[in-house]
């Protein structure tokens, strides 16, 4: 083996991973305060990045100002999707908003083709792509955009979670919604924050990726959505530091496996990872067994 | 007297298809403390949910200071002046000491009141404040109790609502408890107490009512029960 490929193939892996990780804690914070795996985030993601592409291409703006609208109206349509698909499941059995999720899903996709037509659109050239030699290794400009950007995002949402008042709400909530209720905690107010915030950050990953293959689909989100579920799973759902690892991990094994098995093997790869750990370790990688309630 | 701070008047609860409470009135005087005890799945803790808001009735009114609260969903009932320490303490337990505390001032936007109310608690509870913070759930079971009824003072409510707080204590604890209880009473927040410890409950209560599977079968004077034959027998282990 290699050492500068091996080493290639981590820098690759580590911007994929970002883009899995940023995907993987919408999972994990929507599964966190509903208990919810919401089959249409991967959908949420493709509508982001068609946000941002036609902001682009139409509206004429910059990678950034792009970027914040994607996630603004992508946010918003996060909550909308909430309150009228979700919401008034709230008391219904898990199984009955699961499948209201694959049907959300659905609707996303068709309704997207209809819109946008099923051609897959190419991603102008908004950052340009500049090689960077360190030593024997090569790190794109892109590659630095999405790590750069995927990092902003976490501390932003660190801060959100661990400082702000809603943030602790947030947290308290999706520890136990029937005591935050007792605090004044309105729980209606906190879910729809969270699918917000979840699906703003889709909406990144989305652009992202627009930038970084140049091509997008109303049918891309599938794919990284059970890429993004099993990293969310590999770190534990529900846990926000074990979604970002574990989208690291996938990403990088999976460049791994392309570099140096083949790239036909790179979904494989992700899945057997999820097959290992509902083996071995179900809760994940920071899962506990039982959470302790006394 | 002067008008009930609580009124609960004929109210029918249920779960799914359970009857849990069978047409329940009750009252709560400013000043006092009540207990309400009864057997285990007698609806002591219904009650309570109900009060919250966790818990809609399906009919019969619940006035709070002569508004009728019945219905209004759970987090809307702090701002009223209703505060409730769950049954098993449910602290936040991956949060700390701290943060449990500032959840519990939540709706609260006084920074200089929440700031004299956290004191308060620190005063009446010496060990939270030793462990600020400190992740509650690594707290033991009395320390908790404790955690809870911090918080919810931490409202600063009129009526506080307090569900089996001597549950897994050593009965050293349940007695420094009961006597936080009675030193919250004394200044000047009114109390409604369930509780399966009925003679602890009624040894600082003012008035009790005993619950039997979802109605009020006997109500009051808690000396008094605590001396009647029945109730001994029943409730207080002969």
């Amino acid at each position: 083996m290699d050492v500068t490929q091996l080493v290639q193939q981590l820098i690759n892996g580590i911007s994929l991973g970002s883009i899995y990780a940023l995907i993987a804690l919408g999972y994990t914070m929507i599964y966190g305060i509903i208990k919810l795996i919401n089959f249409a985030h991967g959908d949420i993601y493709m509508v982001g990045a068609y946000i941002g592409f036609f902001s682009i291409t139409a509206a004429h703006l910059g990678i950034f100002p792009s970027l914040l609208i994607s996630m603004i109206v992508t946010g918003g349509l996060g909550m909308v999707i909430e309150k009228l698909a979700y919401k008034p499941l709230r008391n219904a059995p898990r199984i009955s908003v699961l499948i209201t999720a694959i049907g959300v899903s659905f609707f996303l996709e068709c309704t997207s083709m209809y819109f946008v037509s099923p051609t897959p659109r190419t991603f102008p050239p908004v950052f340009e792509n500049v090689a960077f030699h360190v030593g024997p290794f090569i790190v794109n400009s892109q590659q630095l955009l999405i790590f750069g950007i995927t990092i902003v995002l976490m501390l932003l949402l660190t801060y959100i979670v661990e400082r702000t008042k809603t943030g602790k709400a947030m947290r308290a909530a999706s520890y136990d919604v029937e005591t935050a209720q007792l605090m004044g905690i309105d729980s209606d107010r906190i879910i729809s924050f969270t699918f917000g915030i979840g699906s703003a950050l889709a909406a990144a990953a989305g652009v992202l990726v627009g930038v970084y293959y140049n091509s997008i689909d109303p049918l891309m989100g599938i794919m990284p959505g059970v890429k993004a579920f099993v990293a969310a799973v590999l770190g534990g759902i529900g846990i926000l530091p074990g979604a970002v690892v574990g989208g690291l991990i996938l990403g990088v094994v999976e460049a791994l496996v392309s570099g140096f098995i083949s790239s036909t093997f790179r979904d494989a790869a992700a899945f057997a990872i999820l097959i290992l750990v509902l083996l071995f370790k179900p809760t994940g990688i920071f899962g506990k067994n039982v959470r302790e309630k006394v | 007297m002067a008008e009930p701070m609580l009124k609960i008047d004929n109210i029918n609860v249920y779960y799914g298809a359970i009857h849990a409470l069978k047409g329940i009135s009750l009252e709560v005087y400013p000043g006092e403390i009540v207990t309400l005890i009864g057997a285990n799945g007698a609806g002591k803790s219904t009650t309570l949910r109900t009060i919250s808001g966790l818990l809609k009735p399906k009919d019969g009114s619940i006035l709070f200071e002569g508004k009728n609260i019945a219905g209004v969903k759970a987090h809307k009932i702090v701002n009223e002046g209703i505060s409730q320490v769950p049954e098993g303490r449910r602290v936040f337990a991956e949060m700390s000491v701290m943060e449990n505390l500032e959840l519990g001032a939540f709706t609260r936007k006084d920074k200089d009141g929440i700031k004299k109310d956290l004191k308060m608690v620190f005063e009446r509870f010496p060990r939270l404040e030793e462990r600020k913070k400190q992740i509650a759930g690594t707290l033991s079971g009395g320390e908790q109790q404790m955690l809870a009824m911090g918080r919810a003072l931490m409202s600063r409510p009129k009526l506080l609502l307090l569900d089996e707080p001597s549950m897994g204590l050593a009965p050293l604890l349940i007695k420094e408890i009961f006597h936080i209880i009675e030193d919250i009473h004394k200044e000047g927040t009114t109390i409604l107490l369930v509780e399966q410890n009925a003679n602890m409950a009624l040894s600082i209560a003012n008035r009790a009512y005993v619950l039997e599977t979802g109605r009020i079968t006997i109500s009051g004077d808690a000396k008094k029960l605590a001396a009647s034959e029945d109730i001994r027998k029943a409730y207080l282990g002969g």
